[in-house]
Formats: structure tokens, C-alpha cells, sequence
């Protein structure tokens, strides 16, 4: 538990929204967030991710106190719905990006950009544009940068929402592969119920800037004493 | 969509504009062909003429260059602040130089870097031997980058605040330093619309008429525009306006052949800041130098602007205002303004029926295609023909049926009608466009047409951009000095020739105080202009 996130008497205004967030995630599982559009889903990851300073309380990320971290000193990938790739930068730049911001980039790292396309079944896509790719194709490069930086965090802000329905299963069963094989925490914001039980360990359910329910996914679905969450599930 | 009688009308109007423009630019230019053409020939490449031509391309170089080099600091440290103070007025600051007459915007420059201007007294009080001259060639660079280097930076700007705003996310992330950011992401964005907006300045500046005529002057600092005017006002050798004109045209046409194979550059999208946010540049060197390149570039827009404010004000407004003199050229202006206004909105809107109708057809074939890209060619004709070879071949013209000033009138209210012409179409052909889509299968299925469409269906949608084009076309009539240069007498006086030949008869508190006045009536046209814009975006 300890080297997992904590949000610690989280508190932020934004504009005439109040969000709290107080909770403890753990380490090397998939936690799915969930909530009504506006809840607060994506301001709850931006938390996480360095996007948001809170007004009050601490963000640890494996039992360090990162409330004043930069995004880019939080050891966190990110994978957004869409433009998760430059797109005037061809495939192995972009992922490359991921293990140097500057790309310099030694023969290794060259050699785990290929791997890490190879293993998201984009091998030989280096030179491609983004472009050229399909949307699906699109996120497994956005997967594939993740890999090569070996962070314990993968944030993600509903990565397969822009997908059609079996494109979205068969992104999910990448993602979980991959999930087993690095053993990282991955939070995951989706509004998709299926989704929710497909992927993840524990969820929590978001309304008005709060979290209503923590809970691990079975007693999460099965949950119906709360209506706005009642209401999510039965989509 | 369109019933037969609306397709044969759009044809038949878009048919009207067509020969309308083609005859008046056709006139002139076969006007300035038969005039002695053979004497002409031997004047196409003189010393006189390579040195012209030379300067013109030299300042348009050179001014093109400056303007986007100093205006991409500016666009960066804009788009890095979404919530610098006062972000919102210093982006619509920039916007005024393009809805400010040409020839104020020279008075302004004058007051500020003249030779008793406020910036040379500072630099002289500073030990500097030799201050700024704002007269020849680094005068008119000077102007043509208080004129451009706002224009680009706006350009520039919307294309870094159209990056989607998961790129600013996922650099920081990342872990990006400003140098990654640049390289990776600002630049990119930059180089795509850099070649579009250099090419569009570059043109700008290579046409630049008033600015030269006010600052440069002598065969030394004079471009090819002013040089015809001069061969015709001043030495009358008709001749040698005639090889310019030529080779004016020759050269507005291979820049505009150079520039269609960019992308347009265009300033939709620039958003008041809170669209975007920005991660990066937190350090304390990245603030100073995004607040020092945006303050200087406000300090350098607002100065001449304040400088013309200050001298205007100083003058006898009243007495200016009631002037018989001021009286009459108001009245000319007005008159020429709203003509011109009123047939270039009635023109593009031939033209867009024109070219909606071909596109209404099913299968248009060869003939109604080249119809409907020559009316498209049209509109922007008089890029390719600028105002002062319209003029001089309708000088030409006209001069054995009289005196040329009978007509000068209606010359020029037609010439600056062609002038506002590409603007006007900017405007209304979308906004007509998007109108059309959305209610053409309606208004055909319920069968309305004619007025009764037109009253209740067209009207109340398009009174907007209508306006929104009326009064942009006569903020530029109403500025110009161009058009009216060659005819500008004492019996058709506008307001910037009132301002011109006080300023040339060394009256200048009159020209100040003439100036501000007509300035503050061209940009608020202007505002009127892009306040309606602004509407129809958001609808």
C-alpha cells in the first residue's frame, strides 16, 4: 500500500468548482475512475499527473511527497484520448521523446524503441507519420512510448474512447498484457461500465468533486445504493 | 437545390460581374498597351527601371524578413502566457495597424522616429551620433514592420494555439526544456505557416504604395508603384508608367504565382488564453524574456499610435471640423466610401451566385468550371493589377474625351471597390456558404424563393456579414490614398488627400489633427467589422 498513490485531504477550487479527494491507491493495480461528465474524473488525473497543484493537502506517489513536482518530475506516462503523437513527428521521434526530451537518443535506446514497437505489433512502423496510422494504431504507439519509460505510473485519460467497440476489447487485452508484464499502477478514467470490469483491480466513482465509492471492481458493479452510480452502471 | 430560373439567375449575375470587372481591368490595360507601345518597349529595361525594380525588391526582402523574425519571439511569449496581463488587448492591438489608413500609421511613425520624434531625441540624449532616419530605406522598413510584424504574429499565434492541447501536456510530462519544446513542437508548427505569411508580407511590402510615397522618394528609395505615380503626376512621360506598369504586373504576378503553392495562413482560432495551458517556461530568465518581447512589441505598436493621438488632439478640432474644406473632402470620402462599399458587397454577392450555381449543378462541364474559377480569379484581380496601373490606364484613357477629374470620382470609387473586393469575398463567401448549407434543402422542400427567401429566410441571417464587409470596404476606401493619388486635385479632395497635401504643404497640426479624426473613423469601421466577424463565429 505504501508505495501506491495517496491523495491526501486533497483540496482545489477551479473557478466555482470545489473538488476534494482524499484516498489511498494501491501499487501495482488497475484502479478505473469513474463519474458523470463534470464530476471531476479528469481534474482528479491532473492531480496525479502535476497539471493541478492542490490549494490544501499532499500527493505521494510511492511514498514520496510530489504536491510540488513538476509533471515531468512525477514518475508518471501519460496516454490520452487523442494527440497522445506529435503529429509532424514520425513514430520512433515520438516514442523516442519518451526516454529523452531532447532525443538524444545511444544504440540501446534505439534498440528499445523497436521493441517496444514490436511488442505492441508495430514493428517496422519507425518512419511512419502518425498520421498514416489508424486510430487504433495511434494508441499502441502511445502504449509503446509508455513502455520505453519504465514508469511505475501509467495515467490514462480515456484511451480507448475515440475506438470503435472491438477495437476497444482487443486495446483492453494489450493493455492488461502489459499491465502483468511491467507490474505498474495504472489509473485509468473511463465512462464505460464494460470497461470498468474488464480491466480494472479497484474503482472509484467521482460526483460533484468527491468520491463517493472506493471499492474493488466486483463490489463496485454490484454497488446500487448510491443512484448517480446506480445510474452510471446501468450506462 | 436551386430551381432553374435561380441557377440561370446566379448564372446570369455571376456573367454581370465577370465582364464588369474584366472590362474596366481590360480598358486599362489594353489603354496602357496602345499607347505608344513601341516607345515603351525601349523603356522596359533601363538603368532607371533595374534600380526601381531593384529597390522593390530589396525593401520587400528585407522588410518581409524583419517583420516575421521579429514576430516570432512575439508569437512565442504569447502563446507560452495564456494569462499575461492584459493578453486579450495586446492580441486586438495588433489587429489595429491592418484597420489603420496607411498613411496615418506613417503620421504616427513620423511623430515617434522623425527626426524631432521622441525615440531620436532619447537616442541622441543617450550619446547615439547618428538616430534612426525615418526616411528612405530604414524608414520604410521601419513602417512596413509596424504594418507586418502585428500580422504575423498573429498568424503565428493561431497556428501555435490550434496545437492540440495534449502537446503542452504531454511536453511537460515529458520533461521537455524550452530548446525540446521549440524544436520539437513550436517550430514545426511555425515552419508550416512561416513560408505563407512571408509570401503574403512579401507582397504586401512589394506593393506598398503610401508608406514609400510619404517616407522614401528620390530614385534611390522608391518601388515600382510610386515610380508610375511619379512618371504621370510629375514628369508626365507617360511612356516610362507605362514599362513599370508592365513590369509591376510581371512581378505581383510570379509573387502570386510563388505564394499559391503555400499554405494560406489565416488567424481564426486565437482563443482570449484559456483554452490552452501551459507548462513549460516557469524559470525565471523564460518570464523576463516573454515579458521584454511582448512589451517591446506593444511599445513599438502603441507609441506611434499614442504619438498621433497627442499631435491630433493638440490641433483646433472644432475649427478643423467645420472647415469648408474639411466639410468637402468628408463628403467626397463619404460619397466614394459608401459606393465603393456598397458595389463590392453587391459584386461578391454576384459572384458568389455566380459560383454557387455551378456548383449546384450536377455535373458542370469545362465551360461552367472556367466560369466559376475565373469569377473566383476575379475577386482577387486587382493583386495582380494594383490600383495605380488601373488608374494609369484609365488616365490614359480618358484623357482625350476632357479633363480626367470629370470622371475621377466614380474612377475611384470603382478602383477601391476592386480593392475591397478579396477582403469582402473573405467574408461573405463562407458565411454565405454555411447559410446556403444549412437551409438550402429546407427552404427548396418548402418551396420558398425569390424575395420572399431573400426577406425572411437570407436577410436576418446575412445582415450580419453583410455589414460586417460593408464596413470593412469602407474603412479601406475611406484610408486609401492610392487610387486617389493620380486624380487627387482640388476638385475631388478626400480625406487622406487632405491630409497628404497638408502634410506636403508643411500644415502638418493640420494634417495631425485630420489624421486623428479620420483614423478614429477608419478603425472604428473597422471594430464594427470584426465585432460582427466575431458573431459569426460563434453562431
Amino acid at each position: 500500500m505504501a508505495d501506491g498513490i495517496v491523495l491526501e485531504k486533497v483540496e482545489l477550487k477551479l473557478g466555482t468548482k470545489e473538488f476534494r479527494f482524499d484516498c489511498r491507491l494501491s501499487a501495482g493495480a488497475v484502479t478505473a475512475v469513474t463519474g458523470p461528465s463534470g464530476s471531476g474524473k479528469s481534474t482528479f488525473l491532473n492531480l496525479v499527473a502535476g497539471f493541478e497543484t492542490p490549494d490544501r493537502g499532499r500527493i505521494l506517489i510511492a511514498s514520496e511527497d510530489v504536491t510540488e513536482k513538476h509533471p515531468s518530475e512525477r514518475p508518471v506516462s501519460l496516454v490520452f484520448q487523442d494527440n497522445n503523437l506529435f503529429a509532424h513527428l514520425d513514430i520512433a521521434t515520438n516514442i523516442g521523446l519518451g526516454i529523452n526530451p531532447s532525443l538524444k537518443l545511444s544504440d540501446p535506446d534505439r534498440k528499445a524503441i523497436s521493441q517496444a514497437l514490436e511488442r505492441v505489433d508495430l514493428s517496422g512502423f519507425e518512419t511512419r507519420m502518425p498520421g498514416t496510422l489508424s486510430g487504433g494504431e495511434r494508441q499502441r504507439a502511445a502504449f509503446a512510448r509508455a513502455l520505453v519509460r519504465r514508469k511505475p505510473v501509467l495515467l490514462m485519460d480515456e484511451p480507448f474512447a475515440a475506438l470503435d467497440p472491438g477495437l476497444r476489447f482487443s486495446m483492453a487485452n494489450l493493455l492488461i498484457d502489459l499491465h502483468r508484464e511491467t507490474g505498474n499502477t495504472v489509473l485509468i478514467v473511463t465512462h464505460d461500465p464494460d470497461e470498468v470490469g474488464r480491466l480494472a483491480d479497484h474503482a472509484i466513482f467521482i460526483d460533484h468533486g468527491q468520491i463517493l465509492l472506493q471499492a474493488p471492481v466486483e463490489e463496485f458493479l454490484s454497488q446500487r445504493d448510491i443512484p448517480a452510480l446506480a445510474e452510471f452502471l446501468s450506462g | 437545390m436551386l430551381t432553374r430560373t435561380e441557377r440561370r439567375r446566379g448564372i446570369g449575375w455571376g456573367l454581370l460581374s465577370l465582364t464588369g470587372i474584366a472590362l474596366f481591368v481590360g480598358v486599362a490595360i489594353v489603354a496602357l498597351l496602345s499607347w505608344d507601345a513601341g516607345n515603351a518597349q525601349s523603356r522596359l529595361f533601363t538603368l532607371y527601371t533595374w534600380q526601381i525594380l531593384r529597390f522593390t525588391l530589396l525593401q520587400a526582402v528585407l522588410s518581409t524578413l524583419l517583420s516575421v523574425v521579429f514576430a516570432l519571439p512575439v508569437a512565442l511569449a504569447l502563446a507560452r502566457r495564456p494569462s499575461f496581463p492584459g493578453r486579450l488587448w495586446i492580441i486586438r492591438l495588433m489587429a489595429l495597424p491592418m484597420g489603420l489608413p496607411v498613411l496615418i500609421g506613417a503620421l504616427g511613425l513620423i511623430g515617434i522616429w522623425g527626426r524631432q520624434g521622441a525615440m531620436n531625441s532619447l537616442l541622441l540624449k543617450l550619446g547615439l551620433e547618428q538616430p534612426v532616419s525615418i526616411y528612405g530605406l530604414s524608414g520604410i522598413l521601419l513602417a512596413h514592420v509596424f504594418f507586418n510584424l502585428p500580422l504575423a504574429a498573429r498568424l503565428l499565434l493561431a497556428a501555435l494555439e490550434r496545437l492540440p492541447a495534449e502537446y503542452w501536456l504531454l511536453s511537460s510530462s515529458l520533461g521537455m526544456k524550452p530548446f525540446s519544446v521549440f524544436r520539437f513542437i513550436e517550430w514545426p508548427a511555425a515552419r508550416r505557416v512561416i513560408p505563407g505569411i512571408a509570401g503574403l508580407i512579401f507582397m504586401l511590402c512589394a506593393t506598398s504604395f503610401t508608406l514609400v510615397l510619404v517616407l522614401g522618394g528620390g530614385p534611390a528609395a522608391t518601388t515600382l508603384e510610386v515610380a508610375i505615380y511619379q512618371s504621370l503626376r510629375f514628369d508626365f512621360d507617360p511612356p516610362r508608367a507605362i514599362a513599370l506598369s508592365l513590369l509591376q504586373i510581371g512581378m505581383t504576378a510570379l509573387i502570386l504565382i510563388a505564394i499559391s503553392l503555400f499554405l494560406v495562413p489565416d488567424d481564426s482560432g486565437i482563443t482570449a488564453g484559456r483554452a490552452t495551458r501551459r507548462f513549460d517556461g516557469r524559470t525565471v530568465p523564460a518570464h523576463l524574456w516573454d515579458t521584454l518581447a511582448i512589451l517591446l512589441a506593444t511599445a513599438f505598436l502603441v507609441l506611434p499610435l499614442a504619438s498621433i493621438v497627442a499631435a491630433g488632439v493638440q490641433a483646433n478640432l472644432w475649427n478643423l471640423v467645420t472647415s469648408p474644406a474639411f466639410l468637402r473632402a468628408a463628403w467626397t470620402s463619404f460619397a466614394i466610401a459608401l459606393s465603393a462599399g456598397l458595389l463590392a458587397v453587391l459584386t461578391s454577392l454576384a459572384i458568389i451566385a455566380g459560383r454557387g450555381a455551378v456548383a449546384d449543378m450536377k455535373r458542370p462541364g469545362g465551360t461552367a468550371r472556367a466560369f466559376s474559377l475565373s469569377l473566383a480569379g476575379m475577386s482577387s484581380l486587382v493583386l495582380l493589377v494594383p490600383p495605380v496601373v488601373l488608374g494609369t490606364g484609365w488616365f490614359l484613357m480618358l484623357r482625350p474625351f476632357g479633363d480626367v477629374a470629370r470622371f475621377a470620382s466614380a474612377l475611384v470609387a470603382i478602383i477601391n471597390m476592386l480593392m475591397a473586393l478579396p477582403f469582402v469575398m473573405r467574408v461573405l463567401a463562407p458565411a454565405v456558404e454555411t447559410h446556403r448549407k444549412r437551409t438550402a434543402r429546407l427552404s427548396a422542400s418548402l418551396g420558398l424563393s425569390g424575395f420572399s427567401r431573400v426577406w425572411r429566410i437570407d436577410l436576418p441571417v446575412l445582415a450580419k456579414p453583410l455589414l460586417t464587409a460593408l464596413s470593412f470596404a469602407m474603412a479601406l476606401s475611406l484610408g486609401d490614398l492610392g487610387a486617389v493619388a493620380l486624380f487627387g486635385s482640388s476638385e475631388l479632395t478626400t480625406l487622406p488627400w487632405l491630409v497628404y497635401s497638408r502634410l506636403s504643404s508643411y500644415r502638418t497640426n493640420d494634417a495631425d489633427g485630420l489624421a486623428l479624426i479620420l483614423g478614429v473613423i477608419c478603425l472604428g469601421l473597422t471594430m464594427i467589422g470584426t465585432a460582427g466577424q466575431r458573431e459569426i463565429k460563434r453562431g
